[in-house]
């Protein structure tokens, strides 16, 4: 068995067509079908293939650093409830966040379908620098496209990109934010799919999509997993997550499905509260309906009109979520918690303050997720969180959002 | 034989292709679109299509999704989309079809749909991003109530997608003339015609072609291998900045309808 890719077990979702219960599915224009498919099929030779799994867990041993850190947080946990808490460290990888596990794995994949070019959208950045990362070092052209609000909150990750080689175009329909970014993209494949590859960022999208980028993303699970059970010799009794499209949640989450005494705790972005109109919380405000290729829950109008989304974090800006997170909140394995702005930023500061890591905004919201499981389970709870990826690129946000010196 | 076969048929019999005509309902307003739509019909159109807005419309290019931005910021709703199909049917008689993506149909409820389409006159629906495989539902309630269903193909399909597309189709199969969105283009692409023969030898339905279609000659020359000629972007561009509106609009139609009468005869 491979150390570090691990495809998900047989028994395990999607259905041959790509569904996980009612949600998933292949809603792309004809034009694309052929693409896709053929994504789907060289996937399932890639895996299967000891060539391709010993490449993908080089580049994960020995470029991302993988197996990440599991750092105990003690003084952070004393805010909650006095629960022990674990972060799973993919901050530490190479550029900074879980992004780059899948990034690599679609440009190995892009190469091995004969493509030479790459595009990808990104909101925060994290995901257009990982593949920016991902094609420079594979020898890969790349385009990501970004919605210009989002280049302007992220513009430290634009310049990275563009010395990585990429070309960053910036999208002005629309809510000018991740969702836009994505439909130009899908527009560029229509147009190029003959030479490109669209290395989507999360696990949600058209089949293969969603399971292929959490085949990619479980590593994170497995790892966190045993180094928990080495460390304290049990498992969890909450893994927590935050969740935008939900490829990190979904890594991590996935290696403990079959642990039924583990509580899977996802946390959207609910930017001024789920009320206020301004958030990104798909699960527990939206509708089942199609967006971007599959049908999941989604952020729409009583008509099928897509809402804009709205999170102080720009990577958890997206009005949709990924479908096997939509079948866990149906079938009741995962439970998904709104966190407004201002409890990930209190959880932002405070793990900053008492641990000396500065995590990403997204990540913040399962800190503060943490916060509150914390104090519901108690002293005697071990929480597991994963710390998807670092806050350099959020600098600018959280000066602007605390007053800081940068920010005057 | 309905009303959109019928109309085919007839521009078969004269030689020609016939026109088919888009425009977004709600653009520039509700009655605006409606008086833009009825004045291709009088300029020579055969058939309209009625687009729904979305707020992601991710096959369309920016010339559409600028028209779709300003009839949803004009708070355009399904009930104008079918007021639209109503009303331009009822002055001109001609085929009406609505074009959506599947999501505002599937919220809006299959049935629901299908019944107040048909119950407004409309002749179907082109579902651009509605998987064959998935669109039993709606073909059942389309069928009940008359309404023709066309799918979008493209010259990346598979001879069998072809095959299984045009099977499950009814009234026209919609071919898009090149791998992209839609837009004019300033010439015809060779795939076009490549995708129109391809699709004769699978299907005995009219093959009709759109996107890039923008000009009388470009309209000739999909006439001479198509059943049909689809025109959306070029006909609202006269009504974005710096066109000519109606008049613009009224002129670009009729050297259009021209074009698929060059071959006439």
């Amino acid at each position: 068995m491979p150390d570090f890719f691990f495809p998900a077990p047989p028994g395990h979702f999607p259905d041959p067509k790509g569904y996980f219960g009612a949600f998933g599915g292949q809603f792309v224009p004809q034009a694309l079908v052929a693409a896709v498919d053929q994504v789907a099929a060289e996937y399932e030779r890639a895996k299967a293939d000891p060539a391709f799994v010993a490449r993908f867990e080089d580049l994960l041993a020995h470029y991302v650093g993988r197996p990440s850190a599991l750092t105990e947080v003690p003084r952070f946990a004393a805010h909650a409830g006095g629960a022990r808490v674990f972060l799973k460290r993919e901050d530490l990888n190479h550029t900074g966040s879980h992004k780059v596990n899948n990034a690599l794995g679609q440009a190995l994949l892009a190469q091995r379908m004969g493509k030479t070019r790459v595009i990808a959208e990104t909101g925060a950045g994290s995901h257009g620098v990982a593949t920016a990362t991902a094609c420079a070092l594979t020898g890969l052209a790349c385009t990501v496209y970004m919605g210009e609000t989002d280049m302007r909150r992220q513009a430290v990750n634009v310049a990275r990109m563009e010395l990585l080689g990429a070309r960053v175009v910036p999208v002005t329909s629309g809510s000018r934010t991740l969702k836009d970014a994505i439909n130009e993209t899908f527009r560029d494949w229509v147009a190029h799919v003959g030479d490109t590859h669209y290395l989507f960022g999360t696990v949600a999208g058209p089949h293969p999509f969603p399971a292929m980028i959490r085949d990619f993303q479980r590593v994170i699970g497995v790892e966190a997993r045993r180094q928990l059970l080495e460390r304290t010799g049990r498992l969890p009794d909450a893994a927590i997550a935050c969740v935008g499209g939900g490829s990190n949640a979904i890594g991590l989450f996935h290696a403990f499905l079959d642990d039924p005494g583990v509580r899977l705790i996802g946390c959207e972005a609910a930017g001024h509260g789920v009320r206020s109109g301004k958030h990104a919380a798909s699960l527990s405000a939206g509708e089942p309906g199609v967006l971007h290729g599959s049908r999941s829950y989604v952020l729409q109008d009583d008509e099928g009109q897509i809402q804009e989304a709205w999170s102080i974090s720009a990577g958890l800006d997206y009005p949709g979520v990924g479908p096997e997170h939509a079948h866990l909140h149906d079938s009741g394995r995962a439970e998904y918690r709104p966190v407004t702005d201002d409890e990930a930023m209190t959880a932002f500061r405070l793990l900053a303050s008492t641990e000396g890591i500065v995590p990403a905004i997204e990540s913040a919201h399962a800190l503060a997720g943490a916060l509150r499981a914390g104090a519901e389970l108690g002293p005697d709870a071990l929480l597991l969180v994963n710390l998807s990826g670092r806050g350099d690129k959020d600098m600018d946000t959280a000066s602007v959002h605390f007053g800081l010196e940068a920010a005057r | 034989m309905s009303p959109l076969t019928e109309t085919l048929a007839r521009a078969k019999r004269e030689g020609r292709a016939a026109l088919i005509t888009y425009l977004p309902a709600g653009f520039p307003t509700v009655d605006g679109g409606i008086e833009a739509l009825r004045a291709t019909l009088d300029a020579g159109a055969d058939i309209v299509e009625v687009g729904v807005p979305h707020s992601d419309p991710v096959l369309d290019g920016p010339v559409i999704q600028t028209a779709d931005d300003i009839a949803l910021r004009g708070g355009v709703r399904i009930a104008d989309v079918l007021r639209t199909v109503r009303e331009v049917h009822a002055a001109t008689g001609k085929p009406v079809l609505v074009m959506s993506y599947w999501n505002p149909v599937s919220r809006y409820g299959i049935e629901r749909f299908a019944r107040e389409l048909a119950d407004a006159g409309g002749a179907g629906c082109v579902l651009p991003d509605l998987p064959v495989a998935e669109s039993a539902p709606w073909r059942r309630e389309a069928a009940k109530h008359g309404l023709a269903t066309v799918f979008v193909v493209a010259p990346s399909s598979t001879d069998a997608q072809l095959a299984e597309t045009a099977a499950a189709g009814t009234g026209f199969v919609y071919a898009a003339a090149l791998m992209g969105v839609t837009g004019t283009r300033s010439t015809v692409d060779a795939s076009a015609a490549v995708l129109a023969r391809r699709l004769r030898a699978v299907t005995d339905l009219p093959v009709c072609v759109g996107m890039g279609v923008s000009d009388a000659d470009q309209a000739a020359e999909v006439a001479g291998f198509a059943d049909g000629v689809i025109v959306g972007s070029a006909l609202v561009s006269p009504f974005l900045d710096g066109g000519e509106g109606l008049a613009g609009l009224e002129r670009l139609t009729s050297r259009l309808a021209a074009g698929v009468r060059a071959h006439a005869g």
